[in-house]
């Protein structure tokens, strides 16, 4: 970190340097706090009512009844459940197709800059827009994607059982170049004498997977790793989108319903808030590591 | 890698980077199937097999922009002759361009919803961004108390889910009567794009040398004129690839879209799939919507490929 000595001489005139820094930094924090903090406490103070919206009813106070009731609903526990199997796939997914990628692009080939990027274009585009057309590419009587695989009239999203996957296959085309371009980093920062060194150790292939490349790369893998998580967590636009299979009713969905659809504020709140406790825990597990790779 | 290449090692490389070709052409097939259904004429965008090759058709942008309906009876041979080259490609599709009691033609709600898209994702960047850039500042030049709690508190603020902020805001917003405005979702889209810009530009001014703003105070400038003269300039990269990255994100936003907006202000993204209503979609018509709605966010990756891994990683990784 770099600061400027405060008592220099120049620094005194015009604006005092604490003026400067509240000048620049207060109103930034104000915002946030008008804008995400106080919403939340408002949000807390109606998860214990059972307030609804679409009524002039007044909200009454009952308690932790909310919490009792939703985490007593086997309901919420499925879509629970739907949210921890979608991450679980599309996670791994990405890993396995980012990462694979970024080990076959770690070599000198023609045209590396320009195919590297068209790769990542896909993560760069809107979830909900492009979601939309994979509608399209996933039709059984005319998409390509079964006209390409010769699957004739297979189902994707109607399907209850494929519809999960379906919405995980898209995620995993739109992140898999996140997992990439971070792998990429973390490849071409292993300095390249300890490969020289396994080769004259007549080290095999993979031995000098699992025990340089993969180590090394592993912080900033994690990094990609948690990131994904999270953001899969939360996944709402994709899935809202490409199905309304029961199947598919992940946590976002089935609050976004709860509280728009079905009106039930106060409920809505107190999921909302079980919700957010979860983000929370990945968000420090999370900014914990990047600090550390920071850090490096 | 090393410089002696045996041969297996030379066709490996080979099969390595035929692989990735390939992989690139599946990860682009999407994109490419967009771009192409938005030049198809509509009886060739859902025909058994695809229809690869085909002569390219701007009926699709024209059906895209004007508000059409379907033709009762044929245009008159006059009518026809008289129509220019776009009418006519509509009046071929067996449809017309609906006309007020005047005759101006009607525009459909795509222009609206791309133009609330610009002025919403422009403000909101240039808020969050001229924001971000001071308070980052701030934080990389002088002593701040908790600085790494602060900063992890502006950072926590964007993990939030947007249906967990959106809740609350939503009630908010209709007490006050914003929602369905520019406004409001302005406001929420600087919210989740500021935390973002403090996080980015923090990176890039604590790379620029303070003895460069030493030397201005030197000069006789004063603390704020050496932030204007001295750091602005030399952060002028890292300001612009801040400001694309949360245009990208902004114009890409959905939930809060779909949630805070139901006409007036309503972006592109919610707008487009309620396009895809009940009966037989015109995929054409959306190929082309979603098109328009890609192109910016395609140049704008081109012009942004030296910054991907920083922006994505939130300036933690800089390479």
């Amino acid at each position: 970190m770099t600061t400027l000595d405060p008592q220099s001489r120049a620094a005194r005139r015009g604006m005092s340097d604490l003026a400067i820094r509240n000048l620049f930094i207060i109103p930034t924090i104000l915002f946030l706090m008008i804008f995400n903090i106080f919403p939340l406490l408002y949000s807390l103070g109606y998860s214990f009512t059972d307030f609804r919206a679409s009524t002039n009813a007044p909200a009454n106070f009952v308690g932790l009844a909310n919490y009792r009731v939703l985490l007593n609903d086997p309901f919420i526990w499925s879509n629970f459940a739907i949210t921890a199997k979608y991450v679980i796939v599309s996670v791994v997914g990405q890993v396995v197709v980012g990462f694979g990628i970024a080990l076959l692009l770690n070599r000198d080939m023609p045209l590396k800059g320009l195919i590297t990027t068209l790769l990542l274009l896909p993560m760069m585009l809107s979830m909900a827009v492009v979601g939309l057309f994979w509608k399209l590419l996933y039709d059984p009587s005319f998409g390509i994607i079964n006209y390409t695989l010769g699957l004739g009239r297979f189902e994707w999203l109607s399907n209850p059982d494929m519809a999960l996957y379906a919405v995980a296959i898209t995620d995993i085309w739109m992140w898999s170049p996140f997992v990439m371009l971070l792998s990429l980093a973390g490849l071409s920062a292993v300095p390249k004498h300890l490969y020289e060194a396994a080769a004259i150790d007549r080290a095999g292939a993979f031995y000098t997977f699992f025990r340089i490349t993969l180590p090394l790369v592993a912080p900033i893998l994690m990094i990609a790793i948690i990131f994904r998580t999270m953001e899969a967590f939360k996944t709402f636009d994709l899935a809202y989108i490409l199905t309304s299979q029961p199947t598919t009713e992940m946590i976002s969905i089935r609050l976004y319903k709860m509280a728009f659809q079905e009106w039930q504020t106060g409920m809505s709140c107190a999921l909302a808030y079980i919700v957010l406790i979860t983000v929370i825990a990945i968000t420090n597990i999370y900014v914990k590591y990047l600090n550390k790779v920071k850090e490096r | 890698m090393a410089a002696v290449q045996s041969a297996t090692e030379r066709s490996l490389n080979k099969v390595a980077i035929a692989a990735v070709l390939i992989i690139t052409l599946i990860f682009l097939a999407p994109i490419y199937w967009i771009v192409s259904t938005s030049f198809k004429p509509r009886n060739l965008a859902t025909t058994v097999p695809p229809t690869v090759l085909f002569e390219p058709d701007m009926s699709p942008f024209v059906k895209l922009m004007f508000r059409r309906s379907q033709l009762r009876e044929q245009p008159t041979p006059e009518q026809y002759a008289s129509a220019p080259w776009w009418e006519r490609l509509v009046y071929d599709g067996g449809e017309k361009i609906v006309r007020d009691g005047r005759g101006n033609i009607q525009l459909s709600a795509y222009p609206d919803r791309f133009m609330n898209s610009l002025i919403v994702a422009i403000t909101s960047t240039v808020l969050a961004v001229g924001m971000g850039t001071i308070t980052a500042y701030g934080f990389s030049r002088f002593k701040v108390k908790w600085e790494q709690d602060w900063l992890f508190f502006i950072l926590s603020t964007r993990m939030l889910p947007p249906v967990v902020v959106a809740i609350p805001m939503f009630l908010m917003y209709r007490a006050v009567g914003l929602n369905d405005t520019h406004i409001g979702l302005i406001i929420l889209y600087t919210a989740f794009n500021l935390s973002f810009s403090v996080w980015l530009m923090k990176g890039f001014i604590d790379e620029i040398p303070k003895e460069y703003e030493e030397a201005a105070l030197v000069d006789g400038y004063t603390r704020i004129e050496g932030f204007f003269k001295v750091v602005l300039p030399e952060a002028a990269t890292g300001i612009a690839a801040t400001a694309v990255f949360c245009f990208i994100t902004a114009w890409n936003e959905y939930a809060f879209a779909l949630i805070m907006t139901r006409r007036d202000a309503q972006t592109a993204p919610p707008f487009i799939p309620s396009q895809v209503g009940s009966g037989l979609p015109d995929w054409t018509v959306i190929a082309a919507g979603t098109f328009l709605f890609l192109l910016p966010v395609a140049i704008f990756t081109f012009l942004l490929r030296k910054h991907l891994l920083r922006g994505m990683s939130f300036g933690a990784i800089r390479k």
